[in-house]
């Protein structure tokens, strides 16, 4: 039976969870916008606030008082429902990641995450990753327009083909750990992190997940100069922002998902000591990453469709397998 | 009543409403969203009964892939309200003869042929439905099986690209 207790404890680690991502959200537009800026030698939002640290808030503000318009001849139900069915599985992804060791507090023995212990936490993600691109699909085929339609049909063979990559490359680190658990995958890394045992696995992972949450180079499906921006060509006012908290969210969760399966999650120095400094440097990982994630977007220009679909099929592909194979060869080999 | 029983019984009605409206519906893209529901209810219900990997494997890979490539197919062709074939008078017979043996079927499982007691199925060993234990399963004792059922998915995959590129070619 289930202890109110215990229902307490996950209300609160749930609600924290979505405030990462929320938060995470308002404030990474801010930091992409301020990066990008200066990688392009222009200033950036500076107005609102010290720093345009109140950027966020006026964006917010602007985007509830617009007019939302729904086109004519959209399927009405699901124009409405695509924008919320984009959100939910971005939220659910934080829900395996342990953000730190166990530390004491009140005198309870408390595990910082959610669920880091199922023993499908892996799977778990890329479950979560795959349903991610029907709000996208939905949105695309109910806008009746035809560049929505494109940017929902690139949307589907993109992430399909690139969900392959995304899990092959996730085998290794399952190999090396003996489980698909995320709390003992991070266990595991505490005195290696495995990006230098998986180096290949590592890559793949970094540029199928860029690919995954369709960031450039890989953003076709809202690719502004040949598709008008996709399928959120129709969108305005919230329904549009919901896309967009989609989007970063979604940036947020994959950096936490990297920085926890390859670069040792919350391990750093004196972890094992002082418990609180684990969500420190998971937290320093992550906007590493999610600077990574941006500075790719000012450096290459977008890839032409067929050569996405050809990179994902002929090279991430075999790469991956070969890596798998190699891997769990050396594994046998060494008796590691 | 129980928590699980409750949430039995809800998913149990969603999953059975979510299919009757996926035969009813006239839209095809409808009524593939209708069966990923359906597909999501059914996970759940493999979570109540413990089975965390197959939950997990049902929504990776039905609901997430071939679902997804259904409705790629449904927008790429743009077939979304087609004309339903006359339906034949003998259909509809064959599938009140065919759930009928089902639920005998069931029932038999269920509760063992007269004069014998059955639904009886012993206690869920520990560990079982766990990655671990599934993957010792498949891969020491149903080893030929997977092999050969890889074989036939790989000869599958290679009869389709087949296909294709004769098309191209003519």
């Amino acid at each position: 039976m289930i202890s109110i207790a215990s229902l307490v404890e996950w209300s609160i680690k749930s609600l924290v969870l979505i405030t990462i991502i929320l938060g995470g959200f308002a404030y990474l537009t801010l930091f992409e916008r301020r990066t990008l800026a200066r990688m392009q030698t222009r200033i950036g939002p500076n107005r609102a606030g010290p720093a345009g640290l109140l950027q966020p808030v006026a964006d917010g503000i602007k985007l509830m008082f617009k007019e939302e318009l729904i086109p004519d001849r959209a399927d009405k139900v699901l124009f409405i429902l695509a924008p919320i069915i984009t959100v939910v599985p971005v939220l659910l992804l934080l829900a395996v990641i342990p953000l730190g060791p166990d530390i004491e507090l009140f005198g309870q023995e408390i595990s910082l995450g959610l669920a880091s212990e199922i023993d499908v936490g892996l799977l778990f993600i890329l479950a979560v990753a795959s349903i991610a691109v029907y709000g996208i699909v939905i949105a695309g085929w109910s806008s009746y327009s035809k560049y929505s339609l494109l940017g929902g049909l690139r949307a589907t063979a993109q992430m399909v083909s690139y969900e392959l990559a995304l899990g092959l490359a996730i085998v290794g680190p399952i190999l090396l750990a003996g489980s698909m658990s995320v709390a003992e995958i991070v266990a595991d890394q505490r005195s290696l992190w495995y990006v230098v045992l998986q180096p290949i696995g590592f890559l793949i992972f970094l540029i199928a997940s860029v690919a995954e949450i369709n960031r450039a180079p890989f953003d076709m499906p809202e690719a502004e100069q040949e598709l008008t921006g996709g399928y959120l060509t129709e969108y305005s006012g919230m329904k549009f922002a919901l896309f967009f908290m989609a989007e970063y969210g979604k940036m947020i969760a994959i950096s936490f998902v990297t920085a926890t399966v390859f670069l040792g999650g919350y391990w750093g120095p004196f972890v094992d000591r002082i418990g609180l400094l684990g969500p420190v440097y998971l937290f320093a990982k992550v906007v590493a990453l999610l600077f990574f994630i941006i500075w790719i977007r000012a450096t290459l220009p977008r890839l032409r469709y067929d050569r996405l679909m050809a990179f994902g099929w002929k090279v991430l592909l075999p790469v991956g397998l070969l890596n798998v194979v190699i891997t769990g060869g050396l594994i046998v080999v060494l008796d590691l | 009543m129980t928590v699980e029983f409750a949430i039995f019984l809800s998913l149990a009605a969603v999953a059975v409403g979510a299919s009757i409206a996926m035969l009813v519906s006239r839209n095809a893209v409808y009524s593939a969203l209708f069966l990923v529901i359906v597909l999501f209810a059914i996970a759940v219900l493999f979570l109540l009964l413990s089975a965390a990997f197959i939950a997990m494997v049902q929504v990776a890979i039905y609901a997430g892939a071939i679902m997804v490539l259904f409705l790629f197919v449904i927008m790429l062709l743009g077939t979304e309200n087609v004309e339903s074939e006359p339906s034949h008078p003998w259909q509809f017979a064959t599938a009140l003869v065919l759930s009928f043996g089902l639920i005998i079927q069931f029932l038999i499982v269920a509760n063992g042929l007269p004069g014998e007691s059955g639904g009886d199925f012993g206690e869920v060993a520990e560990g079982f439905g766990s990655p671990a234990g599934i993957g010792t399963l498949l891969f020491e004792e149903y080893l030929i099986p997977f092999e050969v059922t890889s074989l036939l998915l790989l000869a599958a995959m290679v009869g389709a690209i087949v296909l294709t590129r004769w098309e191209r070619s003519k």
